[in-house]
């Protein structure tokens, strides 16, 4: 096989990257690209946990072929906070205790940024509903849930 | 006794206070940014790549292993089969856990001769990259000569069945005799009997098991790992042939535990693979890899046969256990004596015969998972007291009532309990949480049942336990504590943090954490057994309270006070009473290093230290204390589809003293889904000892639709053993659940499916066979 090229941008930033036509993107992110935040934990769509943005919709990037997001704008959770700044969606996470073993985190904040971008005041379950695909072994989606709700309650007030 | 630090009022005025609060935690933050470092986040110059292969059979004689061609395959570095680590055994005890049964409880590292379970591993292989590993792994072919399996327990115990280990098929037993159960029985209006049947279980934590390996330049091997025990750096010496200060092994905050990452993973691999190649090595299971690859929880068979008076008093209990143990011994022996001396539950039955065995079978073995056996048993004792409830036509949390133990009263094994026994309220609570029923009709039926438990804290009296941690103060006035303890989670880390703050009067901003690391911070033990906050908590106390007394002694001097009199709080010292008299904690921390006062401490906590249970009787000490709580539900079952839709969930626990609320109410959220998980949709389904369920496709964990918002009651009795009075709540937010769901569903149906997952499909049978 041989590598091709693609470009596209990760976190704001244009990247030029040679990668094999069966290189997944999830491996060329954390690998390539030492983007760790986002996680392996299936690797094949079943648990959310490797969940990006890819010209703003949530993407399974265990499910994604690196060279089909060509051209793509693809944000990661490590491109979420501008610097100090953390995304509203994060700052909930905290503010909800949502975060515990925090391997689902990543994943389960991308989830809730994209149905905060199209629905920015969902109810109870339309959240659920939305983060079905999104597994948790841990808090039990409580926290998970309300924090989602939260932050989209508070960038209404502001 | 050395005298602890109470907890001044006027801490509690002023805000001060550290304990108590549902702070953030410190791991917190790293997660929510992605910026968190897991133990498979690591990588390092020239490293390989490791696959593990393992047999697709159940029982069989491995006749042939070729792996010439794997070998000879370009960029594989090496392939290491049974006849390259001949003697090496997984000695998967700890010690005093395991093998006092006299079973072998060693397993091959990899297959010599015999294959005894699905997914046994053959061999391992290192490659240049995980593309060239997993071809490689198709380059092996293994030649099996098969032989007849047992896949079930109660077939594993006749006579003629095939021997797994080839020394009789039942691993572990335990009994407990209390009372006379003749008479109790005699003097019973009513006897009640079932059968009850839990499942295989997975762990299904979100990170697979994963580590990297390298030798460093004191050729000591280092292995990054994702575990809930680092102190397995003995178990990796002894299978690789080292003396035990050559083996390190570095935690990292790991993606979840819940028991699957009790027992040795990917380490002796790791370490195998790192001396065999001298580079270092990544080994990161598939999903795949990890539902085949580690322990599950044990399926029970569990007989129950209660007697009771027509008043609701209960004069005896027989209970009998069969677990299914699979291929090897692994932490059975101790799931047994969890399990046994549960058998009764938190109710005062004085006439009591429990006896619990773990099989041996060509299923895949079993070991820890939260809960251990306390909670298959809690199934079966709470199911059981609602059908004897019914039997006598009593109120089921009214008949509980009358037969709660109380303080004062003998458990099983005849100990008094040290600390409250707050099962009543837990119930009550948790029982009229439930408020008004929501309204069904037609088809729809609504059920409500309820469940307590009670869950040890601590590991077995009997393995002598013992957590260190050292805490030190620096001349800036920060904190900086040390040790071992793993951070599966649930925050363990973050409350070490909160305990040093608080005695020190300092916030947890002031505190970093160095943990998990088997040779720079001190051995804190396990990350099991709902030990960490009780064990290392108190050691972590212990050392911060030593320190303090050495700063206020020489802040006394300072003020001329007694140091009895001294406070600390906001990062100052200051008398009590005149708090106009204080100074900086730094400029304290800084008098004290100028004067060679020690400004820090290891501290070395011992839980109670017994002798084993009288293996006659059962009689003795099993665990240091008991957490008590209890679970309610209410749901709908569709009875034309059954189809069950959990509606309230609402756990109550006395947790003594909930260190941080809002991880304590995180613990009981994900206890009451994982619950609700065991209860309705998850199942491991071997077929003839193949796993027929090896994804999240298969393997049905709750997602966010399936469950509702759980409600958290947190009771605090200030009597628990832990840190200012602290119990346990790892375990016990799980334990009661499943048979809380199982009463409700027989509440709404009018028929008990005392088979766990209670799915749509046994609902319909129940109710077919019962019209």
């Amino acid at each position: 096989m041989k590598r091709q090229t693609v470009r596209f941008t990760i976190n704001g930033e244009a990247r030029e990257l040679a990668v094999y036509p069966n290189d997944l993107l999830l491996n060329v992110l954390r690998d390539q690209e030492s983007l760790t935040g986002t996680k392996y934990g299936c690797g094949i769509g079943e648990c959310g946990a490797c969940t990006v943005q890819v010209d703003g919709a949530p993407t399974l990037s265990c499910l994604k072929l690196a060279v089909s997001v060509d051209g793509c704008k693809v944000v990661t959770i490590e491109g979420l906070a501008k610097g100090n700044q953390l995304d509203p969606v994060q700052e909930a996470f905290l503010d909800n205790s949502a975060v515990q073993c925090g391997f689902c985190t990543p994943g389960m904040v991308m989830m809730g940024r994209a149905l905060l971008d199209e629905k920015p005041r969902p109810t109870e379950q339309e959240v659920r509903d939305h983060m079905r695909g999104s597994l948790c072994r841990c808090t039990g989606y409580a926290s998970i849930v309300r924090a989602i709700m939260v932050a989209g309650e508070k960038a209404e007030l502001s | 006794m050395s005298t602890t630090v109470k907890i001044p009022a006027t801490h509690l005025e002023t805000g001060s206070r550290q304990v108590g609060r549902p702070l953030e935690r410190i791991d917190a933050k790293g997660k929510a940014v992605g910026s968190t470092r897991y133990a498979g986040d690591y990588v390092m110059p020239d490293m390989l790549h490791a696959k593990v292969l393992r047999s697709t059979v159940a029982s069989a004689n491995l006749r042939r292993l070729d792996v010439t061609k794997a070998r000879a395959l370009p960029g594989v570095v090496c392939v290491l089969t049974g006849a390259d680590v001949p003697k090496h055994m997984v000695s998967t005890d700890i010690p005093g856990q395991t093998g006092s049964w006299g079973q072998n409880t060693g397993q091959p590292i990899l297959v010599h001769d015999r294959v005894r379970y699905f997914g046994e591993p053959l061999a391992l292989i290192a490659s240049e990259s995980r593309d060239i590993a997993e071809r490689a792994m198709t380059l092996i072919e293994p030649e099996y000569e098969p032989l007849p399996g047992v896949f079930d327990p109660i077939e594993a115990l006749k006579p003629e069945a095939p021997l797994v280990q080839g020394v009789g098929n039942v691993v572990a037993s335990q009994m407990v005799r209390k009372g006379d159960v003749k008479h109790g029985f005699e003097t019973a209006d009513v006897i009640v009997e079932r059968v009850y049947r839990t499942q295989f279980i997975e762990h299904a934590f979100l990170e697979p098991e994963v580590g990297l390996s390298w030798i460093d330049e004191n050729d000591v091997i280092n292995i990054h790992v994702s575990t809930q025990v680092i102190e397995h750096f003995r178990v990796v010496a002894d299978a690789v042939g080292l003396p035990y200060n050559r083996v390190r092994i570095r935690g990292a905050l790991v993606g979840g535990g819940f028991g699957g990452k009790e027992d040795v993973t990917v380490e002796i691999y790791l370490a195998l693979l790192a001396l065999a190649t001298r580079r270092p090595v990544r080994l990161e299971y598939t999903r795949e890899d990890s539902f085949v690859g580690h322990g599950k929880r044990h399926p029970f068979v569990m007989t129950y046969r209660t007697g009771v008076k027509n008043d609701g008093t209960i004069t005896a209990l027989e209970a009998k256990f069969i677990a299914d143990a699979g291929a090897y011994v692994f932490l059975s022996p101790s799931v047994m004596v969890y399990a046994a001396t549960a058998a009764p539950g938190p109710y005062k039955i004085d006439n009591l015969i429990a006896d619990a065995k773990a099989v041996a079978t060509n299923n895949m073995y079993t070991s820890a998972f939260r809960g251990f056996g306390a909670a298959q048993a809690c199934v079966a004792y709470e199911q059981q007291m609602d059908e004897v409830a019914k039997a006598i036509g009593m109120d089921p949390v009214k008949f509980r009532r009358k037969n709660y133990m109380r303080a004062g009263d003998r458990t099983a094994t005849g100990v008094v309990v040290p600390s409250a026994i707050w099962t009543e309220q837990c119930v009550d609570q948790a029982w009229t949480a439930l408020g008004e029923p929501v309204e069904v009709s037609g088809p729809i039926k609504i059920g409500r049942g309820v469940a307590a438990c009670l869950q040890g804290y601590g590991r077995l009296t009997s393995l002598h336990d013992t957590s260190e941690g050292w805490v030190g103060v620096e001349r800036d006035g920060t904190v900086t504590v040390r040790s071992g303890v793993t951070d599966i989670g649930a925050g363990q880390v973050s409350a070490l943090a909160q305990i040093a703050a608080e005695v020190l009067g300092v916030t947890l901003q002031d505190v970093a954490v160095y943990n998990s690391d088997s040779a720079v911070t001190p051995l804190a033990g396990t990350t099991t057994a709902t030990r960490a906050l009780y064990m290392t908590g108190n050691a972590i106390r212990q050392a911060a309270e030593a320190v303090r007394r050495r700063l206020a002694q020489r802040a006394a001097k300072a003020f001329n006070v007694p140091p009895d009199d001294i406070d600390m709080a906001f990062s100052k010292v200051f008398v009590a009473d005149d708090p106009a008299q204080s100074m900086a904690f730094r400029d304290l921390v800084r008098i004290c290093a100028a004067e060679g006062i020690h400004c820090s401490e290891l501290a070395m906590f011992c839980a109670p230290f017994t002798e084993k249970l009288n293996p006659e009787t059962g009689q003795g000490q099993v665990h240091p204390d008991f957490s008590y709580g209890a679970h309610a539900i209410e749901l709908t079952v569709d009875t034309e589809t059954g189809e069950i839709t959990v509606i309230k969930s609402v756990g109550a626990h006395d947790v003594g003293r909930a260190i941080n609320p809002a991880a304590v109410e995180g613990q009981i959220e994900g206890g009451a889904v994982q619950g609700q998980g065991y209860a309705l949709s998850e199942e491991m389904i071997y077929k003839e000892g193949r796993l027929m369920t090896p994804s999240l496709s298969e393997y049905l964990i709750p997602t966010a639709m399936d469950v509702p918002q759980v409600k958290c009651i947190i009771l605090e009795s200030g009597s628990g053993l832990g840190p200012f009075g602290a119990k346990g709540i790892g375990e016990a937010a799980l334990t009661p659940v499943a048979a809380a769901i199982a009463n409700a569903v027989a509440d709404a149906i009018g028929v008990r499916i005392a088979e766990l997952p209670i799915t749509p499909e046994k609902v319909v049978n129940a109710l077919r066979e019962k019209e």
